[in-house]
């Protein structure tokens, strides 16, 4: 423990009164070392002495949530900040709304926070760890730089997460901040809590997908934890919004840039069929049937971690006013659910079909519905870039119930257009969908480093801008 | 409100008289004297407020007589000795207020039983006539029952046949527990409902002896004689008057002299503060007397018993007891060890045996007791009692910025069987049940102070928080406390506090009363056409036929 006066607000960026906060101080004094353990066993593999130009946010004002400069990443200034309070906030759902949010915990819904704040903060380390052997093959500098700029901003999710348990959870939170640390993605013996944070991240088209599918979930777990009756967690999850934001941006534009590299490469080769694989491969490029396939993959993946499309856990959480819907605030409806309904589709006689179910059960199934649709709009525009080169091919999202573990559909296999299969021709034609051996040879082929400022792997197009109107060959890591 | 306080002047329904070293508590219920609530207390039947007073009798025979060997509890109606609970009462009264009466109707039998066992006051039931449920149970908790033998007068338990409810006051329990009344005739028994007399019930136990009319008043009188001649206590001194209690009840708080409790409704806690002894401890037994209901360890013991019997009856939504204590560690200790050292002077033990009740009067509260040791307290000797009573003990560790005064938790021999459980357990050995190395790693500390670290150690708290943690891990524990619900943890609280073995008073409460309050519930006996409402009205019962 540190025994002279430590100036917390100069090295831990906040907007929580840290420096007048003994209780929070001890915390994160016993914390810290731990946390900087885990960055440096855990985190990006080889690039830790390296000078990355990276944006901190060290306030939630206009000029200062993007502070941009060069860092090395163990030095980076994680810090904790709320999005301002809103004036009047009241609770947005549940039995209690219209009530004054809680600035404490509620004692009665203690544990139930509790879980929620654990388990989304047991994601954000856990997509650093899945991502830690990416730096050394980075297809660009511009890349390998967003790759950590994501990853340091994980882990300040994470400062955001324990910062919550430390300040409101009393020992128990304490206890909770140190076991993120403790459990490892794909770890046998101590797993991350989610299936899909304990899935490799073993390719860069991994990375972008897993940043535009499955950020967009904490995307959407955060949306409906911005609207919480609990205001620190509300205030929390708003600020955090604002940098998930870029990592869909790497995502979007990673996978765009993907699509982009492989049909101008098929237009400049003369190979207009999308499905002769050995041609367009050739060409030193991902194919789109495999990038289709990393999408059905992806996309499934991630519906799981919406949990049960019907679920008790989400209706006491909705109901206590602790966890709203996407987007609560502007709904108009009572905000209680008590008597509505929402259609589900579900598997009765072996047939899939829409039925109506409590709407306040459903409330996974609707976020989930909210987070297809948010999909959406990045896929068209992958579409759009095939399409301008003039080749016929479409990438589409899979039926949510399409290769699911979890939920309505974890019993049954249907295609991705929702054709019910038997397991045995599930087991013949699964290769057609998802990604196989062959698939992830040809991916690792071409999973070479690109070192060089402003040069790019052939198999993805250089970026339309640079971060922060950079050139081209802006040197954004700096290799020591 | 409902009070506990009373006075043998202001009885309505009880007649206490002396003959040398017996005394005769005779019952003469008012009939118009109701607690709350249109019903008439016809033929010796009683309700909360007649039970208030036998309770009263029952303590100030034990200190202001300490001649008295023998009581003998009588009635004065003719051939009518008690008729049990008012059934338009019962029939009438919400369930809390049954469930209540039921309660502390069973605490005041055990006390009675308490006082023959262990205060050389044996009682003795002289049964002049009818003794019917409560009033047949009433007689069971004396150590001796006399029944007039005039060829109507009976015993009976005619709940079941009756009421379609239980004798739930110790009835079924002391039958066979107590008695020793065989079995399949407790069963016979306690389905007749006009009951037994005369041979019979001498014949299986139901009575112990049996008196001629002609002679009644008079073998009455000599038995008891004969009774009171073999006490301990001595017959030459002066009691102890149990002066009226210093108490002001305001809205949202209850003073007395050395317990004060803040009602928080919002949080729907009730902070209880204990304060140890302010002054010096009496020189000797002789001085304990004459300092009488003034001296701490009476006053205070008092003070709580009638605070917890306040917080049960009227406070119904207050879920949550906090219980912390005040004042000098070193006095307590000093007061405790007099109480040890003087335990065979029959005032000291008085005492010893009413804390002793009023600690199991909390081990059945059905409220969440926490307590929280911090610096500043006297959790020690018979106080530190109530840290083992809580179902919680919260401990501060180190000291408060600007003091350097720190918690300690001092077990002395009190905690050493002296305040034994229902159970008949110590409280260490309760909580250590069946696990022999705690319990003497506990027992060990019997005679030092602990700090925080050596009560964890020890097992004695649930948990320690310092100055950063202590408001807000508090605060939390207890806003989750009053949010689970009230009957399941009612439940949960009764089934962990008393681990280990059986007695006739955990089986009382624990089956006998568990059962009865689960049949005040069903509609058999509290619905519309229910045995309880049906009662008296001529028509009969219609009952779901159902066993569940």
């Amino acid at each position: 423990m540190t025994s002279e006066k430590v100036d917390y607000d100069a090295l831990i960026p906040n907007n929580v009164g840290l420096a007048d906060d003994p209780k929070l101080q001890r915390a994160l004094e016993e914390w810290h070392p731990g946390y900087i353990d885990w960055w440096m066993s855990m985190g990006p593999d080889g690039f830790q002495m390296a000078d990355v130009y990276l944006r901190t946010a060290i306030s939630v004002e206009n000029e200062g949530w993007a502070k941009f400069d060069f860092v090395k990443m163990p030095d980076y200034r994680w810090g904790i900040l709320l999005a301002p309070a809103v004036e009047g906030r009241t609770i947005p759902c549940g039995a209690h709304v219209g009530e004054p949010v809680w600035q404490e915990v509620p004692g009665e819904y203690r544990a139930m926070l509790r879980r929620l704040i654990v388990i989304q903060g047991d994601t954000e380390p856990a997509s650093v760890e899945q991502q830690r052997f990416l730096g050394a093959t980075a297809p660009s500098l511009y890349d390998m730089r967003n790759l950590f700029q994501v990853n340091v901003e994980e882990g300040r999710h994470l400062w955001a997460m324990v910062y919550l348990l430390q300040k409101y959870f009393g020992r128990d939170g304490r206890e909770e901040a140190h076991e993120l640390l403790r459990r490892q993605s794909g770890s046998e013996e101590r797993p991350r809590m989610l299936g899909a944070f304990n899935e490799e991240t073993p390719d860069w088209l991994s990375f972008f997908m897993f940043t535009y599918f499955t950020d967009r979930d904490g995307k959407m777990q955060l949306e409906a934890l911005a609207q919480s009756g609990f205001d620190p967690l509300s205030r929390t999850c708003r600020f955090m919004l604002a940098e998930e934001a870029h990592h869909m941006f790497v995502g979007y534009t990673g996978v765009r840039r993907v699509v982009q590299a492989t049909v101008e490469a098929m237009v400049a080769a003369g190979v207009d069929d999308p499905f002769d694989l050995e041609a367009v491969r050739a060409l030193g490029v991902i194919d789109l049937p495999t990038i289709q396939r990393k999408t059905n993959l992806h996309f499934s993946l991630t519906l799981d971690l919406f949990g049960s499309e019907e679920s008790t856990n989400a209706a006491n959480f909705f109901n206590a006013g602790i966890k709203g819907r996407y987007h609560e605030n502007r709904l108009e409806d009572d905000h209680q659910l008590t008597g509505e309904v929402y259609p589900v589709s579900k598997l009765v006689d072996g047939v899939l079909v829409t039925v109506e179910v409590p709407a306040l059960n459903a409330l996974n199934a609707r976020l989930r519905d909210d987070f297809i649709d948010d999909c959406r709009g990045g896929v068209a525009r992958w579409n759009r870039v095939i399409a301008e080169a003039g080749i016929d091919f479409e990438i589409r999202l899979p039926h949510p119930a399409f290769n699911r573990k979890i939920g309505e559909f974890s019993g049954i296999e249907v295609s991705p257009d929702s054709e019910l299969l038997t397991q045995a021709d599930w087991d013949i034609r699964r290769d057609e969908w998802l990604p196989t051996p062959a698939d992830r040879t040809h991916i690792e082929s071409l999973m070479r480093p690109e070192f060089r400022p402003g040069e790019f792997a052939g198999w993805i197009a250089p970026p339309s801008k640079g971060i922060k109107g950079q050139p081209e060959d802006f040197l954004y890591v700096k290799l020591p | 409100m409902i009070d506990f306080q009373t006075h043998p002047d202001l009885y309505r329904h009880w007649r206490l008289r002396f003959e040398g070293r017996v005394a005769f508590l005779d019952m003469d219920v008012d009939p118009g004297a109701a607690l709350n609530g249109d019903y008439e207390l016809k033929r010796n039947s009683y309700d909360l407020g007649v039970d208030i007073e036998l309770a009263d009798a029952v303590a100030r025979l034990r200190f202001e007589h300490p001649e008295v060997g023998a009581v003998v509890i009588g009635s004065l109606k003719e051939r009518v000795f008690c008729a049990g609970a008012n059934i338009g009462m019962l029939a009438g009264a919400p369930h809390p207020l049954k469930v209540n009466f039921c309660k502390f109707t069973n605490e005041t039998r055990n006390a009675i039983e308490d006082a023959t066992a262990n205060s050389g006051q044996r009682y003795l039931a002289a049964i002049n006539g009818t003794a019917a449920g409560g009033g047949y149970e009433l007689a069971l908790a004396t150590d001796h029952i006399m029944l007039i033998d005039d060829g109507s007068a009976s015993v009976s338990l005619p709940e079941v046949p009756l009421l379609g409810v239980l004798p739930g006051t110790g009835g079924l329990t002391r039958l066979v527990d107590k008695r020793f009344v065989r079995r399949d005739r407790a069963d016979v028994f306690c389905t007749i409902e006009e009951g037994v007399k005369g041979k019979r019930a001498l014949d299986w136990r139901l009575v112990d002896e049996l008196i001629s009319r002609s002679g009644f008043a008079q073998d009455v009188a000599s038995r008891a004689a004969e009774v009171a001649a073999g006490s301990d206590r001595p017959d030459d001194v002066p009691g102890v008057s149990l002066t009226p209690l210093q108490r002001t009840i305001t809205g949202d708080r209850l003073d007395y002299s050395a317990v004060h409790v803040t009602i928080d409704r919002s949080r729907q806690v009730a902070e209880i503060v204990v304060r140890g002894p302010a002054e010096e401890v009496p020189a000797d037994p002789g001085a304990a007397v004459d300092e009488g209901s003034d001296w701490w360890g009476l006053r205070a013991a008092r003070e709580l018993d009638d605070a917890i019997l306040h917080l049960r009856v009227n406070e119904l939504e207050i879920g949550a007891w906090t219980i912390r204590t005040e004042g000098s560690i070193e006095a307590v200790l000093v007061h405790d060890r007099f109480l040890h050292e003087n335990l065979d002077h029959w005032f000291v033990r008085e005492v010893a045996l009413l804390w002793r009740r009023v600690l199991k009067r909390l081990d059945m509260t059905s409220r969440s007791l926490m307590a929280l040791i911090e610096p500043g307290s006297c959790f020690a000797g018979v106080l530190a009692e109530l840290a083992l009573v809580a179902d919680r003990g919260y401990m501060f560790e180190g000291v408060r910025p600007g003091s350097d005064q720190m918690a300690e938790l001092a077990l002395t021999v009190s905690s050493d069987g002296l305040m034994q459980m229902s159970n008949g357990l110590s409280r260490v050995a309760t909580r250590f049940w069946g696990d022999d190395e705690g319990r003497i790693a506990a027992e060990a500390t019997i005679g030092s102070r602990l700090d925080a670290a050596g009560a964890m150690a020890a097992g004695l708290v649930t948990d320690v928080f310092d100055d950063i943690d202590w408001d807000d891990e508090l605060r939390i524990i207890i806003e989750e406390r009053v949010s689970f619900s009230p009957d399941g943890l009612t439940g949960m609280e009764a089934n962990l506090r008393f681990p280990g073995p059986e007695t006739l008073e955990t089986k009382i409460f624990g089956r006998l009363t568990a059962w009865q309050n689960w049949v005040f519930q069903r509609p058999n006996a509290s619905g519309e056409t229910g045995a309880l409402r049906r009662y008296g009205t001529g028509l009969r019962p219609e009952f779901d036929k159902r066993r569940v």
